[in-house]
């Protein structure tokens, strides 16, 4: 996604830059839940903390263990992914854009729950989830960059 | 009144943190250039600014107050504070970094507001 531009000329047209702001609110509503996901589904199949763990020995031995899982660090990559995207869409576009329509996260919580753990979502749950994309719908349509740029 | 404290920071820290992000990368300047060596550039670049690691400091403390208030409040706690950081986000990004937060901004946030509060009552 490379492109030329000389020092002078700076700002970006608003069509591209909502697409630029539009992928990487993509990357982050997609790596964040994903990555929290995996690292509940990795610390679970390790067990509980409380109950295993009950000398320095031990502590050594789980932390060994929530290491050497791959679930883990593929949370961790994507939860990593998250927050590169996060800084890099911070780079041009207002936090007060970012914030508000990152919020679809809620949604593909919801989705992610229903679809790969079967938990129920009640009706009040998505009733909300619908008024945040309405609220994330009426924030994209303004300009992601308010300021000036450096 | 301890919880006031603690609602405060979890509110202040968190969002302050982020916004102080969001400065850090704003010193940078728009990236063009994607390809992953270039990103690895920025990286390098944003850890020799300040604002990032008061970002990630504040980060902290905001995630820790919440983990701490958890260990003796009721988890409907989280309803106002999530809703509350959308607020305090809008005005930090009018107030600390200068955004033009517009009223059809305004609307669309007060909407995710409303929005993310059902969804965490919906989960009690």
């Amino acid at each position: 996604m490379r492109e030329e531009w000389e020092p002078g000329i700076q700002m970006t047209p608003h069509k591209r830059l909502h697409l630029k702001s539009y992928l990487m609110v993509l990357v982050m509503i997609l790596a964040g839940p994903m990555g929290n996901l995996m690292l509940s589904k990795g610390m679970k199949k390790i067990g509980k903390i409380t109950t295993n763990v009950s000398s320095p020995e031990d502590l050594l031995h789980m932390l060994a263990r929530v290491l050497s899982s791959g679930t883990i660090w593929l949370g961790i990559a994507s939860l990593l992914t998250f927050f590169v995207a996060y800084m890099l869409v911070l780079s041009w576009a207002d936090y007060s854009f970012v914030q508000p329509t990152s919020a679809v996260a809620y949604a593909v919580v919801a989705l992610l729950a229903t679809l790969m753990l079967g938990e129920v979502v009640s009706p009040l749950r998505w009733l909300g989830i619908g008024i945040i994309c309405l609220g994330v719908l009426v924030v994209g349509h303004t300009n992601p960059r308010t300021t000036e740029n450096r | 009144m301890l919880e006031v404290l603690f609602f405060a920071l979890i509110v202040l820290a968190g969002t302050g943190g982020e916004l102080c992000v969001s400065r850090a990368m704003k010193e940078i300047g728009e990236v063009h250039d994607f390809r992953p060596v270039a990103i690895g550039r920025v990286l390098l670049q944003a850890v020799r600014v300040k604002w990032l690691w008061i970002g990630i400091g504040l980060m902290t403390v905001g995630f820790f107050s919440l983990l701490a208030i958890l260990s003796f409040e009721n988890v409907s706690f989280v309803v106002p504070v999530s809703a509350l950081g959308y607020v305090a986000g809008a005005l930090g990004g009018r107030f600390f970094l200068g955004e033009r937060v517009n009223g059809r901004r305004w609307a669309g946030i007060l909407l995710v507001c409303a929005g993310v509060t059902l969804v965490v009552m919906g989960k009690g």
